[in-house]
């Protein structure tokens, strides 16, 4: 396969979309992208990755959509549907086609406009991707499922509370420095767990897991530009390569699993995207994981190599994984505060890991990163898709 | 004139003072909740007119008719009504207004969160059923929703009895009303603040700063948009 680089990279601000469609968002997220890159007409392929366009915008064709509204006439257009890891399967596709040869570069959009239904109604439209003779009809909803998952996985590893809360306090903390956040408000210990106030301020949404451990609802887009080496060289641009991509399933209904608190799909994602680099987790200085729910973020980190199994929360207690820490994950405020349209959240990772290692993430740039890794958690589990990602020169 | 006005002026009542509580938010702010008095209405009417033009989560319509009550309160023209206000570091953060119906019956008018996300709104609606039920020794409130939020925090959190025959105050939609017995039972999980509340907050909410209009419009918003691309 050819190298494939990304030259630009934008998005949204997520939150709500007001009276924006979502042709609207994408194309704000596009055009943005398309600038960072100083690219327009030589754009060959679009793919865009949506989850609900048909359910809560009342569209389908978003990809061919995209191009007419972006003008890229006669370039090719392909919608990429795979839940909540919709944007990571499209970079993946966008990467393919690049790396094959059978273009040079490519338009990759993700986004969602969520916000158009009430959040009953978002929940239930997320939960249609749960096993539907298994788990949705008897009432499974994401956080249920994420819920219990948390409570297996505190159980066996002596997570407290208050580890979930250090993610949220955390991602929060780090979404104060990115414009592009849902919500840019501090939390405190104090005001999610330890006060009396704590009952109405951050009430349990599915026991254990509170309101502050679970994601808004949001609307937004985010946007990358793949292409070629010669391209990449030529336009002077930071070249950052994607360096590895990988991607694994597991059983749709989260119960069939040997181990439920074991996210083999995560694993085995991490493992290829490694392979496929020549790296090893060691070598990653910037990660974003899918913390759609805190405890994610904890699980997804020892899964994905970072941390033993069972010691994620003790890394994350010791700081390691704050912007200063030794791996900083969710420098961007994760899922949790930069928010999560389902669409757009595996691009947006992909645009935060692009811009910390071209040195254009503002005030919550790193020192010098080189090497990126992103993890795009679909279903419970069961379609992940991992990207390893490295700056040269 | 002076004669007319004492037709058109509703009877002076002097109601029990809501005492004042400290509420730790998620963010570990400390949100006063006070009592604001009749001359401090004019301070509150700007931010509540800036909000009136606010269609989203129908804060056009709340802040609207909450400026007609708590205007009709400054100018005398609304009986037995009052106002709490939430205020962090004396900055307004929220309101919530209502008055007394009879000796046993209170009537819910309006909250305003003015922060979003921090469940200031839930908390400043309790406090105003603990006024009504705890200070004001009522046995029940009556309540309307005007939005989805409203709905879901009060009807659904409290678990509100239906009240068809009553024709509450803001117009022909259902009533619906908080016996002493649902708040007893929610109060627990819903009421909190902490009395008294120290002397340093106490100083501080003393005065009543607005917040500025641009200010306000992007806290009750945060739009998509930054910039025209």
């Amino acid at each position: 396969m050819r190298d494939v680089y990304i030259i630009g990279a934008g998005m949204t601000k997520f939150g709500r979309a007001g009276d924006w469609t979502l042709i609207d968002v994408l194309e704000y997220a596009a055009a943005q992208a398309l600038k960072d890159a100083d690219l327009k007409d030589d754009i060959e392929s679009v793919f865009v990755a949506n989850m609900g366009a048909g359910l809560l915008n009342h569209l389908s064709g978003v990809g061919s959509a995209m191009v007419d509204r972006l003008c890229l006439w006669p370039a090719t257009a392909e919608t990429v549907e795979n839940g909540p890891a919709s944007g990571g399967s499209a970079v993946k596709v966008g990467t393919m086609a690049v790396g094959s040869g059978a273009v040079d570069t490519a338009l990759v959009i993700g986004g969602e406009v969520m916000r158009s239904v009430t959040g009953w109604e978002a929940t239930d439209f997320v939960a249609t991707l749960s096993h539907p003779e298994a788990e949705y009809i008897y009432g499974v909803t994401l956080p249920s499922l994420a819920g219990m998952f948390a409570r297996l996985y505190m159980d066996k590893y002596g997570i407290t509370p208050e580890h979930l809360a250090m993610v949220a306090i955390k991602n929060h903390q780090n979404a104060m420095k990115n414009p592009n956040a849902h919500i840019q408000q501090t939390v405190s210990m104090e005001g999610l767990l330890h006060r009396p106030e704590a009952v109405v301020n951050n009430p349990y949404v599915a026991e254990p897991l509170r309101m502050f451990d679970c994601c808004p609802v949001s609307d937004g887009a985010a946007a990358v530009i793949l292409c070629t080496k010669e391209i990449a060289e030529k336009s002077g641009k930071p070249m950052v390569r994607v360096a590895g991509f990988g991607q694994a399933t597991d059983t749709h209904a989260v119960h069939e699993r040997k181990d439920p608190t074991e996210l083999t799909a995560v694993r085995l994602a991490a493992e290829r995207a490694f392979g496929m680099a020549g790296r090893k987790p060691a070598d990653v200085d910037v990660a974003e994981l899918h913390d759609a729910f805190t405890i994610l973020e904890i699980a997804e980190s020892e899964e994905a190599g970072f941390f033993d199994k069972g010691t994620g929360h003790i890394a994350l207690e010791n700081g390691e994984t704050r912007p200063d820490g030794r791996l900083p994950i969710n420098v961007s405020g994760g899922l949790k505060a930069r928010g999560h349209p389902v669409g757009a959240t595996g691009v947006a990772q992909v645009v935060e890991i692009a811009w910390q290692l071209a040195g254009k993430a503002g005030e919550r740039q790193l020192d010098d990163p080189r090497v990126g890794f992103t993890c795009n958690f679909g279903g419970f589990g069961n379609n992940v898709l991992c990207f390893v990602f490295e700056r040269e020169g | 004139m002076a004669q007319l006005e004492e037709i058109l002026r509703p009877p002076e009542k002097d109601l029990p003072p809501y005492p004042a509580k400290c509420i730790v938010l998620a963010s570990g702010e400390k949100m006063v909740i006070r009592q604001a008095r009749r001359d401090e209405v004019p301070i509150l009417l700007p931010d509540v007119a800036a909000l009136t033009k606010v269609e989203r989560d129908y804060y056009d319509i709340v802040a609207a008719r909450a400026y007609a009550e708590l205007l009709g309160w400054l100018r005398y023209r609304v009986r037995d009504e009052y106002c709490l206000v939430g205020l962090i570091d004396g900055v307004l953060c929220g309101l919530v207004n209502g008055r007394s119906l009879s000796a046993k019956v209170g009537v819910s008018f309006h909250t305003i969160a003015m922060r979003r996300g921090l469940r200031v709104g839930a908390h400043l609606f309790a406090a105003k059923m603990e006024y009504h039920i705890e200070h004001l020794n009522q046995q029940e409130v009556y309540i309307v929703a005007e939005s989805p939020i409203g709905f879901r925090r009060w009807m659904i959190e409290y678990g509100l009895e239906k009240r068809p025959q009553v024709h509450h105050e803001l117009g022909g939609v259902m009533s619906w009303s908080l016996t002493r017995d649902l708040y007893f039972e929610s109060r627990d999980r819903l009421v909190v603040g902490e009395r008294p509340v120290p002397q340093d907050l106490v100083e501080k909410a003393k005065t009543i700063l607005p917040v500025p209009e641009d200010q306000l419009i992007k806290q009750v918003t945060g739009r998509i948009r930054q910039a025209e691309s």
